[in-house]
């Protein structure tokens, strides 16, 4: 008797901790959360960690008394950062060198995937193999000789360098974009196909009044990460623009060299500081965490519409 | 009408190949051109004058110098072979963890899902670089309760050896595994709902469900998964062997041919990485 009273109650305990086989027990709940709070802590303790610091003045850098709230808010780091990144133009270059490309790469990879999904043509399979190859190639081994076709041509220092590879279906990650549009046009339903071909409409016809409308939220995912990606593109665009274009990172990269033409060493105050870099940071990334908290949901959420998983 | 039928079908082959042919003449110009042409190069010593481009045929003597004479390249290499051995299951273990807890049900699940998906946006170097130094004053502060004396002193060396380093290179894994956790979480969000509720009717945990249900639907994720992680992190802007790279293109002793030798060298080797990733993955799943 009494030993069953125990079982009883340790099983009350038991349900209450662990939950009833379903993932709902106080200790498991617990764990989650205390999971969840610990790793989103470590992606934003730089960012605060940048934030906070990038208000400090020298004064508040050097005390170690202040470390988490500066004592003004200082933004003289800020204007400093605006003007070592020449931060207008290079943002207006840098939607420019980001949007332009992304939006001939969402177009292209719209119209292969369509290619590759709809249509049954010889060599059909071998192609598609090779295209999903093209994701493998580290754009290390065909940059050199791209490098010298550009400079062959005159491109170099243009963003036509970025454009022709994009429209070509061969830009940043362009493998990964087709496989969407592939995917994306594949789950879509023969029968509106026949009955737009019933309608007398042409398979052009077709492909943008009835596939494309459909292809939106695609569309829009795809746009979106490719411009994400064109935006932090520092390697290919460091060594394609040389030094007639650039980017908010490529500048960011070489912060500490334009600082000290901008203001040189020696005149009194202007010493760089790590708070000034942080401000330069921060107005990196900045226009991409907007776009970010705007978008966000495309980005969440969209991905599973877009079918990347495939079936 | 089945000769309609078959001026029919050809008409579409056609159609088809017009809207791929803009995919086949990139491929021609901007991957197949370029890749035999390092490859040519990748065996010629290099001089790029103004008139053009000066080729000297050298045989092996790149690949030779590469491990031989390089004093950096082997070394490199080899840190390489120890990241993605290390990294690519501690990326992939993470992100589906990650992508585990916020498919549950939990509160403030959107404001979570926001943070953890920050990687997806923030992927440039120069900036990661930044982060990467800032966030690293965050581990010093593990280092002074003497975690990693007593990791050190407890363990054997072979053992502690990695689990330090995986230590030091935590915030750098957490800021690679942005896209790993929508693919898993997109995933996880086609399981079906009835299938663990028959498993629980079936009285397995949900321990049990996880490896039996779960995992199974995952397997496929898992790999595309690890594909694409060991594409980025071996393509990543700040990586040292693409740093080594870059800087032998426009270097006046070795130049674009050596380059060329050692860009094939790297992806000879990532191809490599991912056949034997796939494969032990493959054979799991059997």
């Amino acid at each position: 008797m009494w030993k069953k009273q125990t079982l009883v109650a340790a099983n009350k305990v038991r349900k209450l901790l662990f939950g009833m086989g379903e993932n709902d027990g106080f200790v498991f709940k617990a764990v989650v959360y205390l999971l969840l709070i610990a790793i989103g802590f470590v992606y934003l303790y730089p960012m605060l960690f940048m934030l906070v610091n990038s208000f400090m003045s020298l004064d508040d850098l050097v005390n170690s008394m202040i470390k988490w709230i500066p004592s003004t808010l200082y933004v003289e780091n800020y204007s400093r950062a605006l003007n070592v990144l020449h931060y207008r133009d290079t943002l207006m270059q840098t939607i420019m060198v980001a949007g332009l490309p992304a939006l001939l790469q969402t177009i292209s990879a719209g119209i292969i995937g369509y290619g590759f999904a709809r249509f049954e043509f010889p060599c059909k399979k071998i192609l598609f193999v090779l295209m999903l190859i093209t994701f493998v190639i580290p754009p290390q081994i065909t940059m050199m000789p791209t490098y010298l076709l550009f400079k062959q041509y005159g491109l170099l220092g243009s963003l036509e360098t970025f454009i022709y590879p994009a429209i070509l279906g061969q830009g940043l990650k362009s493998a990964l974009f087709i496989l969407i549009f592939y995917q994306f046009f594949r789950s879509m339903p023969d029968v509106l196909e026949e009955a737009a071909e019933i309608d007398g409409a042409g398979s052009f016809k077709i492909f943008y009044r009835v596939a494309v409308p459909m292809a939106v939220p695609a569309i829009i995912i795809v746009f979106l990460f490719s411009f994400v990606w064109y935006w932090n593109e520092t390697y290919l665009a460091g060594l394609y623009f040389g030094n007639e274009l650039t980017i908010l990172p490529l500048e960011l990269q070489k912060f500490t060299d334009s600082y000290n033409k901008v203001y040189p060493p020696g005149s009194p105050g202007s010493q760089l500081n790590e708070a000034i870099k942080l401000a330069g940071t921060i107005l990196t990334i900045a226009p991409l965490l907007i776009l970010y908290f705007v978008l966000q949901r495309w980005f969440v959420e969209g991905v599973d519409r877009a079918g990347i998983t495939g079936e | 009408m089945a000769k309609l039928k078959i001026s029919n079908k050809r008409r579409k082959a056609v159609i088809g190949v017009a809207f791929v042919s803009p995919w086949i003449v990139g491929f021609l110009i901007f991957t197949l051109y370029p890749m035999l042409y390092s490859l040519f190069l990748s065996f010629h010593q290099v001089k790029i004058t103004p008139v053009g481009v000066k080729t000297k045929y050298v045989g092996f003597d790149n690949f030779n110098y590469a491990f031989f004479s390089d004093p950096v390249f082997v070394e490199k290499l080899l840190n390489y072979l120890m990241e993605m051995v290390l990294n690519v299951p501690v990326i992939i273990v993470f992100s589906l963890i990650i992508a585990l807890l916020i498919n549950q049900k939990i509160k403030f699940r959107g404001m979570f899902r926001t943070i953890f998906f920050l990687p997806v946006i923030i992927t440039s170097g120069p900036v990661i670089n930044e982060l990467l130094s800032q966030g690293a004053s965050s581990i010093p502060n593990i280092e002074q309760y003497g975690m990693f004396t007593l990791i050190e002193s407890s363990l054997s060396p072979i053992l502690a050896e990695p689990i330090l380093y995986l230590f030091k290179q935590i915030i750098m894994v957490l800021w690679f595994s942005g896209v790993q956790i929508l693919i898993f979480l997109a995933g996880l969000q086609k399981v079906d709902r009835s299938m663990y509720e028959a498993a629980r009717i079936d009285g397995a945990s949900p321990w049990e469900s996880f490896w039996k249900v779960t995992l199974p639907v995952l397997m496929p994720l898992v790999i595309v998964n690890v594909i694409y992680t060991i594409v980025y992190v071996s393509t990543f802007a700040l990586n040292e062997i693409i740093l080594l790279i870059k800087n032998n293109m426009f270097s006046t002793i070795t130049g674009f041919g050596y380059a060329t030798a050692i860009a094939w060298i790297y992806f000879i080797i990532i191809m490599l990485m991912l056949a034997l990733w796939t494969g032990v993955l493959r054979m799991k799943k059997r």
